[in-house]
């Protein structure tokens, strides 16, 4: 045994697997026998975990754990198949030996591995699940997360999770949603819903939240993974595809830059110097190649928005009138609230603090949102008016919850001149 | 030096996810691999939890598994120490405790 043999795991090698094979089984067994899918990998993984630590990492690893599930799969079906109906793709195949094992070896190919995965996905998004429980069940069922670490994750605890898990596997078996359709059959109507999972598991773990920094950047790194994975293939690579991981490209390269050691760094504040070069030159080679076709999506503005952050060299220079039409457009794309936030900020540097101010008067549902009210007092701030600004502070903070934001805005209030009391 | 073997029981590994398997085993790998560089590993392996026991006069055969999960035999090792104190300090770098595994420590009987 050596220590590139313990380097070559290096990644999430069992958490990958755990997805690709999750997929593929449930493929091979239906959607009903999800949980025997989950089965068959831990004892898989945790066969692999005795004999490695023991015997040293084999030469494949991804091919010996496929070897061992395909096994298991084989025993649970030859077991089962007399006495139950298996409902899947493969079920006429089952009940001879002459077809049995190489049918589930043709699904266990990698390219059909890939597949499953785009089918898992699609199936999870299917819209009878409720967006929470899909999202869990992506996490849980394609990224290999376990409930324990989703709850870290999303800062709930383990029950809460288990039951959005329980809530998504009863609505697959409920709507017989089985995983025998390939994608282009429903990718239309729900491709939208995909992207929107995906950008909500990305957009958890870059939300400054308090969970740890490694889970955080584990559910950065697995959305982005799965967007990979539709770009890849074929049928799924749209310009908005492209679009959305040119955007998670852009605000995965600000990670290090957006904490330090005392805490959140606005993004003001931020030493650009410390934003990712690899992953930002990778966003612009993606946004570049979602500008095919005609298609406008949300997604590209909004990595249009990121990509204008990207190119200023400091909060200054940033070119706000760029950024106020593009949240003009986003604004016909995606309305709410939060939309006309950042187009308040927009505003406030492109045009002036005090019509910046005024654009956020004109928001009415938020009134609970904390960063409505530091926008606010960071606009009455810089237009001079310490005691609005101290009142808008003040509201942000009890309407905060985490640690981060509230450390934010008590250095803000701190720093409003000390006379005023 | 003396030969050691150490008896690893237990150690509940069903639960764990797969970030937490690779690190466990990754543990275990580091370990053996600081044992073999220190001249201390002689060999080691791993034991299926599955099998027969044969017993008593009569040769009664029964099936696996022998203990409970927590008290399982999963594996040995033997290794080199100076003396049972240092074989002792040796074992307590064995990953599986978090997971409440046990080692047993025994001298190999010198002939």
């Amino acid at each position: 045994m050596s220590s590139q043999s313990i380097n070559q795991l290096a990644g999430h090698l069992f958490r990958h697997e755990a997805g690709k094979m999750a997929a593929v089984l449930t493929r091979i067994l239906g959607s009903d026998r999800l949980e025997v899918a989950e089965d068959i990998v831990q004892d898989t993984l945790i066969k692999a975990m005795e004999t490695w630590r023991f015997n040293g990492v084999p030469e494949n690893p991804s091919a010996w754990l496929h070897t061992v599930a395909k096994n298991k799969a084989l025993d649970y079906i030859r077991s089962r198949a007399r006495h139950e109906q298996i409902h899947s793709e493969i079920a006429r195949t089952i009940h001879s030996e002459w077809t049995l094992p190489s049918s589930v070896s043709r699904l266990f190919s990698e390219h059909e591995m890939e597949d499953s995965q785009l089918r898992m996905m699609f199936a999870a998004c299917h819209p009878s699940i409720p967006e929470e429980s899909q999202v869990a069940l992506v996490l849980k069922v394609l990224c290999g997360l376990s409930a324990r670490e989703i709850a870290v994750a999303f800062l709930t605890n383990e029950e809460t999770i288990q039951k959005r898990i329980f809530r998504a596997k009863e609505k697959l078996r409920e709507e017989r949603i089985n995983l025998e359709m390939p994608v282009q059959t429903f990718l239309s109507d729900r491709i939208e819903a995909v992207l929107k999972v995906l950008y909500l598991l990305f957009n958890e773990g870059y939300h400054p939240a308090e969970s740890n920094a490694q889970t955080r950047e584990d559910l950065c790194e697995e959305s982005m993974r799965l967007v990979y994975l539709l770009i890849q293939n074929p049928v799924t690579r749209q310009p908005k595809v492209f679009a959305l991981m040119a955007l998670m490209c852009f605000q995965a390269s600000r990670f290090d830059a957006r904490s330090d050691s005392v805490g959140f760094v606005s993004l003001e504040q931020q030493d650009r110097s410390l934003w990712n070069k690899a992953l930002m030159d990778q966003g612009f080679s993606w946004l570049e190649q979602s500008s095919e076709g005609d298609e406008l999506s949300e997604y590209h503005v909004e990595a249009a928005i990121a990509a204008v952050h990207m190119k200023a060299s400091s909060f200054q220079e940033t070119n706000w009138r760029q950024l106020l039409s593009l949240y003009d457009v986003l604004g016909t794309l995606k309305s709410g609230p939060i939309v006309a936030l950042n187009r308040a900020i927009a505003i406030g540097y492109a045009r002036s603090y005090s019509e910046g101010l005024e654009a956020l008067k004109n928001i009415t549902e938020l009134s609970n949102n904390h960063y409505y009210h530091s926008a606010t007092g960071n606009f009455c701030l810089l237009l001079g008016q310490q005691d609005k600004a101290m009142e808008a502070y003040t509201k942000a903070m009890q309407l905060a919850t985490a640690t981060v934001d509230k450390d934010f805005l008590q250095k803000k209030i701190n720093s409003i001149s000390p006379s005023f009391v | 030096m003396e030969k050691f073997m150490f008896i690893f029981h237990g150690g509940s590994s069903s639960a764990l996810s797969p970030n937490d398997a690779q690190s466990n085993m990754q543990k275990w790998m580091s370990w053996i691999e600081n044992l073999s560089k220190s001249g201390r590993y002689v060999s080691g392996e791993p034991l299926e939890p599955k099998g027969k026991m044969v017993s008593g006069p009569k040769k009664l055969v029964t099936d696996g598994p022998f203990a409970e999960g927590k008290e399982l035999v999963g594996g040995y090792f033997i290794i080199h120490a100076k003396d049972l104190d240092e074989a002792v300090e040796l074992a307590k770098d064995c990953p599986d405790f978090e997971l409440n595994g046990k080692v047993e420590v025994r001298p190999v009987m010198k002939m």
